[in-house]
């Protein structure tokens, strides 16, 4: 088990906001619960998945992201509460 | 997993899948029309039932409401869920998208640790195929344990090989179903289900699935463990351990790396089966995006896009209205000459009312080639995929008056650039996942400007703002806007205030060239909607507003005195052809009606026929059906045929201005007239006199016929050949009826509730009659407090019309701008910090 935690340490971990476009990070978690939660999971927004941001809406928000080869648009209020290590 | 003995002769089948899996297609092609549709036990979910026999096993086929995943979220959900557990069907259709497998897999998982037999239908496998993707279905179904069937459920392809699957499903007894490991999980998940078989639930429920579903936290599943073991019982004490010391273990959310663990297998599996030949594509849909959606040029195309669809649809789309208008303007003769012919003062109620019902729809057929083309061209925005990025550019915008990116396709259909309809806007705003922000853009699509309310617009414009024409368009196309900004932005910070709102998280799919069926198909589907609209709500509503301005009627007085100016009019006419060899031909009343009936009926003809081909063409039509009048209707050198063609034209117009009369006398004195003069105490606040609350009143029906109701109520002059618009305004100026008043009356009229029709598609689509007359009643409200406000505020100021309509408009785009920016009221998602996680 500590080998795992030992991993975590050496990973940033930071928001799905916190990226630029362009970068690419893999999906820790979520701090959201319920039905939210539920729909970024449908969509894709997967713990362990690769997500790369593509760029942000012409007034900044949402989001564009890539997973596999589904493009999703979601907001900044909903990527804050995706926890994701680079 | 128990075998379903051969005996037994009805199956019960499940279908179940995700939405816009084409799982309703499915349903039908199996079932073809022995359906039934009923209500799931306790809530408003449409339970749709079919039954087929196939090789003598007769197969029950449930449709279970389409749900992306079996959590315990929404009602769908639930109800799906209920049925797999409890219903314990025989075997279940999962009805899978072939085109996005791996995410229909996710669906597939959970059914299969239900331990429900499960056959895959691979439907939409020609999407698939067009899109370049090839699936090795032997390989899909030795990864899955199960039979996988490709469907094209449109097209019916893949019935049999389906119906065979799911016999043969039924009948193994021996299944070797992939079951998903979640790794060091497996352990405990192995040691739930022992637990969950001793405690005596395995009976009623799957015992694996049970195990992962407390494992996982679900809170449903706790629920039924709770109820049958009571609170605080072992087993979901020892899910709650278990959950607890791997979170410690691995900084991780036992919920989230299981779906880690079933997205990883599905990953797996798609990549051996799934072939994509045309990835490149992705790249070409890059490329469109990284300029279409490039911070400077994405407004530009999008003001273009939205410029284009005007110039073609709304402006292009007036053109071909010319063409259009002459079939309808037959179809109004046609019905004339079938209905009894008209009296000389007045008509049989079954004439006036025939053509009023006629002149009604016709009104709105007449923007038919508009909406053809208009929602085309939006079909071909959906289908191209370019509207999915128009509401990814304007989320941010309209988020902030609490409304939804996808809120501009409704906007769009009802008309924000002058031109539209809300019944489809309304319809459109299906689509948009949050509920809170669905309402309000529902609540609001009717401020937009739909193709009704034009002619009324250009007939006040022309009339009062002629020399601003432009500038007074604008501010009306585009104050609505604001308007409905503002509206959506208040009703999400109050009445909607507690209304469920979901997250904004929507695909962007690929571009791709839309096909010329599918968007005929769509432009055609919606266009009908439109007709029907016409051909029944508008006609019935129609009738009641006839009905309404037509009686009690006026006094016997009165009549007698209008008959005797006729009867003047009529001697006259016989003195003056008595000389001529027409008189004793006409001496009789029925004849001489005659007579005038068909040269009223010949004018109109000759109006609506255009160059010298079609006037001889309608010359000759009249000469050989009236051989013994037409020399009276058209005086070839006949100096008698010519004084009778003289006097009868004089005859005609006195006619018809008696008719007008008698026609305005009668709305003065109908009940719609009565409401509106019993109203003027109060709206002459906002400078409206009782013929404008009469044409306000009757538009409710449908906006087009404010502009006929006013035609007859601003009538003197007609008969002189004036315009309606000069009409109204030598009637203005005597009356004091200013650009003011013309302005408060216009802006009422672009806020002024929905049309009947509208009102009841938002009944349909909020569910709750409730909302509907909230629909008629708050614009109404604001409506008024907006003209109070131009017109009493404007003359206390001592302003003009264009200068209140600055004033105006300067005010509602600071307040949008205002509350725009102002965001505070909105309960901001609290967002966690992320912990600093292993230092």
């Amino acid at each position: 088990m500590s080998r795992h935690r030992h991993q975590h340490g050496k990973r940033r971990c930071c928001r799905l906001t916190d990226l630029q476009p362009g970068e690419r990070a893999r999906i820790r978690c979520h701090h959201t619960q319920g039905a939210t939660r539920q729909r970024l999971l449908d969509l894709g927004f997967v713990p362990q998945v690769q997500v790369d941001v593509v760029r942000r809406a012409p007034l900044g928000d949402p989001i564009e992201c890539q997973i596999d080869t589904f493009k999703v648009a979601l907001r900044l209020a909903e990527a804050a509460l995706i926890e994701v290590e680079r | 997993m128990v075998s379903v003995p051969v005996s037994k002769k009805t199956l019960c089948v499940g279908l179940a899948g995700q939405q816009n899996a084409g799982k309703s297609t499915v349903f039908n092609m199996l079932t073809g029309a022995n359906q039934h549709i009923a209500n799931y036990p306790g809530v408003t979910v449409d339970k749709k039932t079919g039954y087929c026999i196939y090789q003598g096993v007769r197969m029950e086929v449930v449709d279970l409401p389409g749900t992306y995943s079996l959590t315990s979220f929404s009602l769908e959900e639930r109800v799906a869920r209920d049925f797999l557990i409890h219903d314990k069907p025989d075997l279940i259709v999962n009805v899978v998208d072939a085109s996005t497998l791996k995410r229909g897999l996710y669906f597939t998982f959970q059914i299969m640790e239900m331990g429900l037999p499960v056959v895959l239908g691979l439907n939409m496998m020609d999407v698939a195929q067009k899109n370049g993707i090839t699936i090795d279905i032997p390989k899909l179904e030795h990864h899955l344990g199960i039979q996988a069937i490709p469907l094209i459920g449109r097209k019916r392809i893949g019935k049999k090989d389906l119906q065979d699957a799911i016999l043969a499903t039924a009948r193994q007894s021996e299944r070797s179903m992939l079951s998903i490991s979640y790794g060091e999980l497996d352990q405990d998940i192995y040691a739930l289900q022992q637990q969950v078989v001793e405690a005596g639930l395995s009976a009623t429920y799957p015992g694996r699935w049970l195990a992962i579903k407390l494992l996982e936290g679900d809170n449903e599943a706790e629920r039924i463990v709770n109820g049958a073991l009571g609170p605080d019982n072992q087993l979901v004490q020892s899910a709650r351990r278990a959950r607890t010391a791997f979170a410690d273990a691995h900084y991780m959310d036992v919920a989230d790396y299981m779906v880690g663990c079933r997205d990883k297998l599905a990953s797996t599996i798609v990549q051996s089966c799934v072939k994509e030949s045309r990835k490149d594509r992705v790249s070409l849909s890059d490329r469109i995006d990284m300029v279409v959606l490039n911070r400077l040029a994405a407004p530009i195309f999008l003001i273009a896009t939205v410029f284009l669809i005007y110039q073609l649809s709304i402006v292009k789309g007036y053109e071909l209205t010319q063409y259009w208008w002459p079939f309808l303007a037959k179809f109004r003769a046609l019905v004339a000459s079938v209905l009894p012919d008209a009296g000389m003062l007045e008509d049989s109620y079954l004439r006036s009312m025939g053509l009023w019902m006629v002149d009604s729809a016709n009104a709105l057929l007449n923007y038919i080639p508009i909406f053809l083309i208009l929602f085309s061209l939006i079909a071909i925005l959906e289908d191209s995929g370019y509207m999915a990025r128009i509401a990814f550019i304007l989320d941010k915008l309209l988020h902030s008056f609490g409304l939804h990116g996808q809120s501009t396709l409704p906007y769009i259909l009802g008309g924000v650039f002058a031109g539209g309809c809300a019944v489809p806007g309304v319809m459109a705003t299906k689509g948009i996942p949050d509920h809170r922000s669905r309402m309000a853009t529902i609540l609001t699509v009717p401020y937009m400007n739909c193709l009704a309310k034009i002619p009324f617009y250009t007939l006040l414009i022309n009339v009062f703002f002629a020399p601003y024409k432009s500038w007074a368009m604008l501010f009306l196309s585009t104050i609505t806007i604001f308007v409905a900004l503002l509206v959506a932005r208040l009703l999400t910070a109050t009445v909607l205030r507690t209304t469920e709102t979901a997250p904004f998280v929507m695909e962007l799919p690929r571009y791709h060239a839309p096909t010329l069926f599918g968007v005929g198909q769509r432009a055609i589907e919606r266009t009908w909607q439109y007709i029907k609209k016409v051909g029944t709500i508008v006609v019935a509503v129609s009738v009641c507003v006839f009905t309404l301005l037509q009686f009690p009627g006026i006094g016997q007085d009165r009549m007698a005195g209008f008959q005797q100016q006729m009867d003047e009019a009529v001697a006259k006419f016989r003195r003056d052809i008595q000389t001529g060899g027409y008189s004793s031909r006409l001496q009789d009343d029925e004849a001489l009606l005659r007579l005038i009936n068909v040269q009223s009926a010949y004018r109109a003809a000759r109006l609506s026929v255009g160059g010298a081909e079609g006037a001889r063409r309608l010359d000759a039509r009249y000469e050989t059906k009236y051989p013994e009048l037409f020399p009276l209707l058209k005086a070839r050198g006949d100096k008698d045929a010519g004084a009778v063609n003289r006097a009868l034209r004089q005859l005609s117009s006195k006619r018809e201005l008696l008719r007008r009369q008698i026609k305005e006398a009668q709305i003065e004195a109908s009940f719609l007239g009565m409401v509106g003069r019993s109203l003027e105490p109060l709206t002459h606040w906002a400078g409206f006199n009782w013929k404008i609350n009469v044409a306000i009143l009757s538009s409710f029906a449908a906006r087009e016929s404010s502009v006929a109701t006013i035609g007859v109520l601003y009538q003197q002059g007609a008969d002189e050949n004036k315009s309606l618009e000069e009409r109204m305004g030598s009637e203005a100026s005597g009356s004091n009826f200013t650009p003011l008043h013309a302005l408060a009356i216009m802006v009422f009229f672009a806020l002024y509730p929905p049309c009947l029709a509208t009102t009841i598609m938002i009944k349909v689509q909020t569910g709750s009659y409730k909302w509907m007359l909230f629909s008629i009643f708050f614009p109404t409200a604001l409506g008024f407090i907006a003209a109070v406000f131009i017109f009493t505020g404007g003359r206390a100021l001592g302003l003009s019309g264009i200068q209140m309509m600055a004033l105006f408009y300067a005010l509602v785009v600071l307040l949008t701008i205002f509350t725009g920016l102002f965001k505070s009221w909105r309960a901001q998602p609290h967002r966690i910090q992320v912990e600093p996680t292993a230092t």
